[in-house]
């Protein structure tokens, strides 16, 4: 990447947390920190991965990481590939996937073609590759692999490793494709452990069912010298990413009370103005999954870091009187463990709603706490 | 609409030491309602080390903490679930010969309570615990010393408590309580409790409310930094606290290795606290001087709560200097998980007999001259 002039530029920095105008940060040579006046947070998203039977077997990827063993390494998953799910990653993966020369066993939608076809209009309002590539490969380009909508009953088996997929098809026919790898994700989730840290307000979005932190159509959040922008504020893609992230960056310069070109707000205004529709048509056409989670069985594993199954949880609701997720977690140990809940503490919000038949936005979402991701024990502070 | 109840007892605070008084007290046969500004065991009783450690403490507080050890021995029973209660021994660790020389001078104290404690020379902490770090020197062991699962305990107390009839109401946090003749009258936004006593159990907002009945009560905030890190192969099999108590550290049965040491930020209010990233790091230092091991390992969360701290570091506990019927526990300064389970026996005593089988003047809360201030901000020792 060239460096551009006057940009302090550090990759390879993991910020793990942020309080007070004060970002945490772990590189190679330890710990450091960096003060801050404002704050642009681009945060970015991670694949939805749900618990279905099987999917801890090794040889299950998420989407996600298909296709980071693909862009960045230039290899396949597996010999026999499965791609499962549903969000925008899995055509596209499949067709990445496809046009490499891997062999793609099946391609399987968990959501009806229905859902994507009446958004068309919606997703063919931005001439964007995105767009285009969504569409296109969901409607051409995934011809000659076989492709099925709507599907259910999702199972992976395998003795040590991934060995075969069983599903059930729209009509109700039962399937089994013998595979060695799949990708399974079922949508994008907004990763907001910094926002949250930093105190922005949430709120709930119901056709993707996430907690999001408020944000202004220019980035702004609600704490003042927090500003939002990407996939982290709402998926949008690549696109709409970078309007969003020079949009937040005028805001960022109008705030104090810097000089900007009226015209190049008014043109990223407008620009985002249009994308919206196209994200709600994303959204509309990708909703997430909730049914999938009807079929959870009691003995999956629904928490890998430690290990925590659907009916630990739906007993912990039941019989120890858990009223949000928070506590769901005291109780269980659900969301406490590597991942700190970011693969997992939203699928035990949904179990723990259902358990309790009330609203899944009733039983809140899990706490950020810092670090945000694992950091090592070091010495030489005390 | 404001709903009215009676109860021969009310509880402000639903704590440990609240809901087990609340158990106590219905199987004395007194009606209760227990009122919890947010979820019972939310606050210092669920968020701390979860040490059951008598060693160390005040001699004023070995008599309870002996009796309380008894109940612990059989408290999951008691409750009807698991609080994870594991006797592993607490070692308190000896950094130079005048720290060896206290330990010999509390054990022989200590032998006058009846509770036993093992002195070791350096070799015979490195023959048990061939890891540790060079800097030790020796030890005192107190063999019947462990730990518990903090989140599990006090929500256990509340649906023992429940299940025997208490009315325990939670997310009704108490705006004002004071007398109305022979009764007390306690206002929540929804809730009008009148009692015949009043239990004050709420912890770092316990200063508040013994100040409506005209009680001066310095209780200052302690919040303690911990850290944990992701599970490891199990090796520190003993409880660890230090002379000078700057870190303590211990590792439950999944595997996780808990270190604690140093204070965390707490707002205003003390309503709301973050841990601190320097005294986590400092923590982690100090951690691998007694425990060089853990260098590397991944630390996966950080976090605090707020507990009152009394100005000589005991808590009060016992009826009001100013108003009859109001009984006080409060002011644990950061070390009451372990008596927890005895004030509940302790306070169920004062309000049937009027007084306590264990030795309470210590705990007066009129002890500290007029006009004390409270402590400044702190961390705990253990």
């Amino acid at each position: 990447m060239t460096a551009l002039a006057g940009v302090d530029y550090r990759p390879r920095t993991l910020v793990w947390n942020l309080f007070q105008n004060r970002l945490d940060l772990l590189t190679r040579q330890g710990y450091g920190e960096q003060r801050f006046d404002r704050l642009i947070l681009a945060t970015g998203a991670m694949d939805e991965a749900l618990p279905f039977p099987g999917w801890t077997l090794p040889g299950v990827f998420t989407l996600g990481a298909a296709q980071i063993a693909f862009k960045a390494q230039g290899v396949s998953i597996g010999r026999r590939v499965a791609l499962v799910g549903a969000g925008p990653l899995l055509p596209l993966v499949a067709h990445q996937y496809a046009t490499a020369g891997a062999e793609v066993v099946a391609v399987l939608d968990t959501t009806p073609f229905l859902a994507k076809v009446r958004q068309a209009p919606g997703l063919l309002t931005e001439s964007t590759t995105f767009a285009k590539g969504l569409w296109y490969t969901a409607r051409n380009k995934l011809r000659g692999l076989n492709v099925h909508y709507g599907v259910r009953a999702l199972s992976a088996e395998g003795a040590r490793r991934v060995e075969g997929l069983l599903f059930r098809d729209s009509a109700g026919k039962e399937h089994r494709l013998a595979c060695d790898a799949i990708g399974a994700s079922f949508g994008l989730r907004s990763e907001t452990q910094l926002p949250d840290l930093a105190g922005c307000s949430f709120t709930f979005e119901p056709v993707e069912r996430q907690w999001r932190p408020q944000a202004t159509p220019e980035g702004r959040s609600s704490v003042p010298e927090i500003y939002l922008a990407g996939d982290g504020a709402g998926i949008g893609g690549a696109d709409m990413a970078e309007l969003q992230g020079r949009r937040a960056a005028l805001a960022v310069l109008e705030d104090s009370g810097l000089p900007v070109h009226a015209a190049e707000t008014a043109h990223l205004d407008r620009a985002l103005k249009r994308q919206a529709g196209f994200r709600r048509a994303l959204e509309a056409a990708y909703p997430f999954p909730a049914h999938l989670l009807d079929d959870v069985a009691d003995d999956e594993i629904v928490c890998r870091c430690e290990g925590v199954t659907a009916g630990a949880l739906r007993r912990a609701a039941r019989d120890k009187d858990a009223p949000e997720v928070n506590r769901l977690k005291a109780l269980t140990r659900v969301g406490m463990g590597r991942c700190q809940g970011r693969v997992c503490g939203h699928v035990a919000a949904e179990l723990l709603a259902r358990a309790r038949g009330c609203p899944i936005e009733s039983v809140g979402r899990l706490r950020a706490q810092p670090p945000i991701k694992p950091i090592p024990v070091l010495g030489g502070h005390a | 609409m404001t709903e009215r109840l009676t109860a021969d007892v009310a509880v402000v605070g639903g704590g440990t030491a609240g809901c087990a008084a609340a158990v106590a007290l219905r199987k004395a046969g007194m009606s209760v309602v227990l009122l919890e500004k947010g979820l019972c065991g939310a606050g210092a009783s669920g968020v701390n080390f979860g040490g059951v450690r008598q060693q160390g403490r005040h001699m004023a507080e070995l008599p309870l903490a002996r009796r309380s050890r008894a109940i612990w021995q059989n408290l999951s029973a008691f409750l009807g679930e698991d609080v994870e209660f594991e006797p592993t021994g607490h070692m308190k660790l000896a950094r130079s010969e005048s720290d060896m020389a206290e330990l010999e001078r509390y054990a022989r104290y200590a032998a006058e309570h009846g509770l036993k404690l093992e002195l070791l020379g350096a070799n015979a902490v490195r023959t048990e615990l061939p890891w540790m770090g060079p800097k030790v020197v020796g030890a005192s062991l107190c063999a019947e010393d462990g730990a518990a699962n903090p989140r599990v305990v006090a929500p256990a107390f509340a649906r023992l408590a429940r299940r025997l009839g208490a009315d325990i109401r939670e997310k009704e946090e108490v705006l004002e309580a004071a007398r109305a003749g022979d009764a007390f009258e306690i206002r929540t936004a929804t809730l009008l409790v009148t009692s015949t006593f009043l239990i004050n159990t709420a912890g770092i907002a316990a200063g508040k409310v013994a100040g409506w009945f005209g009680e001066e009560a310095p209780v200052g905030p302690v919040i303690p930094n911990m850290i944990v890190t992701e599970p490891l192969p199990m090796f520190v099999t003993r409880a660890l606290g230090v002379c000078g108590g700057d870190i303590y550290v211990r590792q439950v049965a999944r595997g996780n290795v808990i270190m604690g040491g140093g204070c965390g930020w707490g707002d205003a209010d003390l309503t709301y606290s973050r841990p601190i990233t320097e005294q986590s790091l400092t923590g982690m230092a100090k951690t691998l001087d007694l425990v060089p091991a853990l260098k590397g390992a991944q630390v996966i969360r950080t976090w605090t709560g707020i507990d009152g701290q009394m100005p000589d570091r005991i808590p009060v506990i016992g009826f009001s200097a100013t108003t009859p019927n109001l009984v006080h526990a409060f002011g644990f300064s950061g070390h009451g998980f372990q008596l927890g389970p005895v004030i509940g026996e302790i306070l169920a005593e004062l309000v049937t007999q009027g007084r306590s089988t264990s030795p309470l003047a210590p705990f007066a809360v009129d002890r500290f001259p007029p006009g004390t201030a409270p402590l400044p901000l702190a961390g705990v020792e253990h």
